[in-house]
């Protein structure tokens, strides 16, 4: 019987590993969900003198993306959100964070610029009100301006036509 | 004359004190703030210790918002809204942390007990 005792604290401790281990630490929910996007004022990427601030984002069902040229995962993405801009499902904003106007400008030469247009966040402005972790990450703001979904890390073809672009849809018809 | 030259200053200083907390009490309270909130990229170091330059920028906007007035737990919550509790190196005791607090507390009890049936045993036994 007292055998039995270091083996169901085995077994206890293998369970809680195995419920735990599998989920990812990385993986942070967002506090702003179906909240409005938050106040900033910034400037476009290409033009300087232009000022954007949240109500850009009233209107249309839009992806914004964050980004920057010294990311490498944002080069896996970026083929991505080219097919994306190429087909026009939705308004795609970028925000280019923690970056130089020069660097970003190089980068998005390079590829193509996916973006109608791109808030330029060279001191995480705007990343830290949204609770941006990492690069890349990415919401969805339905037509009221509001934040439904945050996509943290890479957007794949897969994840674009079984989760994103299923809920833009239903966002635009809202 | 010297009675007001001395009122004067005191006056001065203490307003400076009150309407606008000098610089190095902002340096004193951000690295306090600091130390309690999680550098996201990092995990597992406060926004203090960490090199990351999220980090670097999420000490500039705590210590903007100490000189725009907030207090320390106003930055804190500040924080806490836009990254969850998951921003707080410290848990905040509430209900999805209660086994992460009490288990310890419950472990201790269990050993205690066991100990002591155990050891009530052995003085039958001998």
């Amino acid at each position: 019987m007292r055998a039995l005792i270091p083996i169901a604290l085995f077994l206890l401790m293998g369970l809680a590993f195995a419920v735990g281990l599998t989920k990812d630490p990385k993986l942070l929910p967002s506090e702003l969900l179906n909240k409005p996007v938050p106040k900033f004022t910034l400037s476009e990427l290409y033009d300087e003198t232009e000022t954007l601030t949240q109500e850009m984002f009233k209107g249309k069902v839009s992806l914004i993306n964050v980004f920057g040229s010294w990311c490498v995962a944002c080069n896996v993405e970026h083929p991505v959100l080219m097919e994306i801009s190429k087909r026009g499902d939705v308004n795609l904003i970028g925000v280019d964070w923690r970056d130089t106007r020069p660097k970003a400008k190089a980068w998005l030469e390079k590829g193509g610029n996916p973006y109608r247009q791109i808030i330029f966040d060279n001191e995480s402005v705007l990343a830290i009100k949204l609770g941006v972790s990492g690069a890349p990450e990415s919401f969805i703001t339905d037509k009221s301006g509001h934040i439904r979904y945050k996509h943290v890390g890479v957007i794949t073809p897969k994840v674009w036509q079984e989760t994103l672009l299923p809920l833009v849809e239903t966002l635009k018809a809202e | 004359m010297r009675w007001l030259l001395f009122m004067f200053m005191v006056l001065s200083f203490s307003t400076g004190a009150i309407g606008q907390p000098s610089e190095a009490e902002i340096e004193m309270r951000a690295k306090e703030v600091g130390r309690s909130l999680r550098c996201v990229v990092c995990q597992n170091q406060s926004i203090d210790e960490s090199d990351a330059p999220l980090a670097m920028d999420m000490r500039e906007l705590v210590r903007d918002r100490l000189r725009d007035g907030d207090s320390n737990t106003e930055v804190i919550s500040y924080m806490r809204e836009r990254y969850g509790d998951y921003v707080l190196l410290k848990p905040p005791v509430q209900r999805n942390t209660y086994i992460l607090w009490l288990t310890p507390f419950i472990l201790l009890l269990a050993g205690l007990g066991w100990f002591f049936v155990n050891s009530g045993r052995r003085e039958d036994e001998r």
